[in-house]
């Protein structure tokens, strides 16, 4: 295994001119010379150079399925802490619920964990979420944890492979949010299973060869799977 | 503030009803203790502690100074604790705050009311000049249980203080050097003591010579804290389990297994037998942790 | 203030065994907090300095914020046991303007224009002092936002020279702060030598004042190449060690 393709960059570093790549994601331009902006791993794919962040707080994408916690329910709105720089708006009518005034309380209140997806985001980075769509909903019961938003990816795997072998091996519900936190149901054990996973898939998130290294770890002393 | 989601605080109570944590601990386990002593220079004594993820670091400076009139021939001690900003998203620059004063306070007692310092060996001149110590409490890393690990690195600090009779000197012009020389000679030759101070024997011995001695110590009680949440008493706590308990006990226990001082925190209530409880608990870990107090300063 | 203690033989020889051109020992880590965004904990010298960032965080109190770009707020504190006499806790002058200049210096490089009503908090607590504690900090600050993935045009490091008996030279030490003449903490983009942050006491000719800056400069590139190798050796390790 080599790590070319795996090169970390930091802020300031050169990655080439603009005569022959194209700037993306995570880049600046400075006298046609093409800059990391930040720390991340460097990706060059059809010219565009990009760099996939290491660290850093959820950047929210209109459209990314989010866990939100909310913070606090007025009588029109919840304000909901989903992990980006910036607290998101749910208004009652973006709730699948009939509110009345100020009844806000009863149906989401401090400490409510909540299956979002993201809905606008305006120019002063003011964040809107919604409830409003199939798969939506209140979490109940189970665990959440956070995770670094920067390996959601790798968490989900190709066409969802790491996730699915997640879910099969260790027979637990988990929704993930794209802002770094999973929720997952199960039986305890299998669940400290799934955090063992996700911690790893953190650890070794710039290297190859990982999905089949979870699964390995997975499959040790696991029940039967269906 | 954080504010704690409500299926993690549901899951760590369903977690307790099976008799689990969530880091896989038992109810009575403490996290990995770490104690590194002597790493501030500019201090007279210093201890980083490490329970889990949370670190705390203690300074000790001293100084000459004062001594309170109803006690003209004891040294002066005082405890101060900073909850810096650095150590956790809710804590806020400015003035200490209840928390960092009670922490402070908590600490204080611990080491003031068991006479761990022998305060009475720090007067240099009855009602005139007294040796002060500063003990500064810098929280560094916040995952739970500032209690513990504020306490024990007071105590590894302490341990390792030199008091800094050299430094003093220095400060003086020639005359009163060989005068305040011959004083302190005088002082600390004596203390006749046949009971070595803990920490070290160095100070047993004569001395012609005076130099930098050992903070004359006894051997100090140990802190250790419990929270409960519902009906369960878990030791300590990490930040999760810490935000949504209902209530903390800490006690402190000496070598022979007696009681020195206690702090009940946080607005829920013990009843009695949760109170032996953790009493127990106390005990058991007590001896644990103080052999690694021991082991990190040499002994 | 004059001492009787000579500070640099004839032979360029400084009190700690240094040469007019040398830094003192520095030792950089990444990462070393739990609660924090990033962090760096730092050693120059005899100083101990660690540096934690929060954020980008919706920016409180409200009217703090800024409708176009993120706000940067520095927070340079010593702790009570780092000096030779006791310090009083909490902020003095002396750290609100050592707070104000490094976070203006940090705010150049900072992409704030990408978290507007946003505050970018960096915490720098000294635990250990000797000379020379604002160019540890804001270098280990630097690390320490790098580490919280804060976009950034560069990555700024501090770096001081000074003059001693008349002789211009790097990283004044404990006694050379005391007794020296004259002291001067920069510090630079390195990517581009921009000047983020310029302070000077003392007394310099402007001849002196030329070479103690290429000085300066020099250890400041000197110590970014310390910094960079610091944040990588935290994020490639994890290649190394699955790829045994």
């Amino acid at each position: 295994m080599s790590n070319e393709g795996r090169q970390v960059v930091i802020p300031g570093q050169i990655l080439g001119e603009t005569s022959a790549l194209h700037p993306g994601r995570g880049t600046y331009v400075e006298n046609r010379k093409i800059y990391a902006e930040r720390l991340g791993v460097l990706n060059i794919q059809d010219k565009f150079v990009h760099i996939i962040p290491l660290r850093g707080r959820y950047d929210p994408i209109v459209g990314d399925f989010v866990i939100g916690v909310v913070e606090e329910a007025s009588t029109s709105n919840w304000m909901v802490d989903i992990n980006a720089p910036y607290p998101a708006l749910l208004h009652v009518k973006e709730v699948p619920w009939e509110i009345e005034f100020a009844d806000t309380e009863k149906y989401l209140n401090t400490g409510d964990t909540i299956l979002a997806k993201v809905l606008s985001i305006d120019e002063s980075k003011k964040l809107q979420i919604t409830l409003k769509d199939r798969n939506l909903f209140k979490l109940k019961d189970g665990h959440l944890i956070e995770f670094e938003p920067s390996v959601y990816r790798r968490i989900m795997g190709k066409k969802y492979s790491m996730i699915e072998n997640i879910q099969k091996y260790t027979r637990c519900r988990i929704k993930v949010g794209k802002n770094g936190r999973i929720w997952i149901d199960g039986d305890p054990e299998e669940i400290e299973k799934v955090l063992a996973a996700i911690t790893m898939i953190e650890r070794e998130a710039i290297t190859f060869g990982l999905t089949s290294r979870i699964e390995e770890f997975l499959k040790k002393d696991a029940k039967d799977v269906r | 503030m954080t504010i704690v989601p409500v299926i993690k605080r549901d899951y760590i109570t369903k977690l307790a009803e099976q008799g689990k944590r969530i880091d896989g601990r038992t109810f009575d386990n403490y996290r990995t203790i770490d104690i590194e002593t002597k790493v501030v220079n500019k201090a007279e004594g210093s201890a980083r502690v490490k329970i889990g993820n949370t670190q705390v670091l203690c300074g000790i400076k001293m100084d000459i100074g004062e001594p309170f009139p109803d006690t003209p021939t004891t040294g002066v001690m005082s405890t101060a604790a900073e909850f810096v900003p650095l150590a956790s998203p809710d804590f806020e620059s400015g003035p200490p705050r209840e928390n960092a004063i009670e922490l402070a306070r908590v600490v204080d007692r611990g080491v003031r009311e068991s006479q761990v310092i022998q305060l009475e060996k720090l007067c240099i001149a009855p009602s005139e000049k007294v040796w002060l110590v500063f003990i500064d409490i810098h929280i560094l890393d916040y995952d739970g249980n500032l209690f513990d690990a504020a306490s024990l690195a007071a105590l590894a600090a302490l341990l390792t203080t030199k008091v800094p009779v050299s430094r003093f000197l220095k400060t003086l012009n020639e005359k009163e050097r060989a005068s305040w020389q011959e004083q302190l000679a005088d002082i600390y030759r004596i203390p006749g003591v046949n009971e070595v101070p803990f920490g070290s024997d160095e100070t047993s011995t004569n001395q012609k010579k005076v130099e930098d001695f050992p903070l004359p110590m006894i051997e100090p009680p140990i802190s250790c804290t419990a929270v409960k949440i519902n009906d369960f008493v878990l030791f300590d706590p990490c930040f999760d389990e810490e935000v949504i308990a209902d209530v903390r006990l800490t006690v402190a226990t000496d070598h022979k297994g007696d009681l020195r001082a206690m702090q009940k925190g946080l607005s829920g209530s013990f009843t009695r037998e949760e109170i032996q409880k953790v009493i127990k608990g106390a005990l058991d870990n007590g001896q644990e942790i103080r052999k690694k107090l021991n082991h990190s300063i040499g002994k | 203030m004059k001492s009787d203690i000579k500070l640099i033989t004839d032979e360029g020889k400084r009190l700690d065994g240094r040469g007019p051109h040398d830094l003192r020992k520095i030792k950089i880590e990444a990462g070393v907090l739990h609660r924090a965004d990033g962090s760096c904990y730092l050693e120059w010298g005899g100083n101990k300095v660690l540096a934690a960032v929060y954020g980008p965080r919706e920016a409180v109190p409200r009217h703090t914020q800024n409708p176009l770009k993120a706000i940067v707020q520095a927070r340079y504190n010593m702790a009570a046991f780092s000096v030779e006499d006791r310090k009083r806790p909490g902020p003095d002058r002396r750290s609100v303007e050592i707070s104000k200049v490094i976070s203006e210096a940090l705010e150049k490089v900072i992409l704030t224009e990408y978290f507007p009503r946003a505050s970018i908090d960096v915490n720098i607590e000294v635990l250990d002092a000797e000379a020379g504690t604002r160019c540890a900090g804001l270098s280990a600050a630097a690390v320490a936002l790098v580490d919280a993935g804060i976009p950034m045009r560069d990555i700024p490091v501090a770096c001081a020279a000074g003059k001693i008996e008349g002789q211009v030279v790097l990283d004044l030490g404990k006694e050379e702060d005391n007794f020296g003449d004259a002291d001067l903490p920069i510090a630079i983009s390195p990517r581009t030598d921009e000047v983020l942050l310029l302070q000077m006491d003392g007394h310099f000719t402007v001849n002196e004042f030329n070479q103690a800056f290429d000085l300066a400069l020099k250890g400041c590139h000197t110590v970014s190449e310390i910094q960079k190798k610091a944040i990588l050796e935290k994020y490639q390790s994890v290649v190394a060690e699955v790829q045994e």
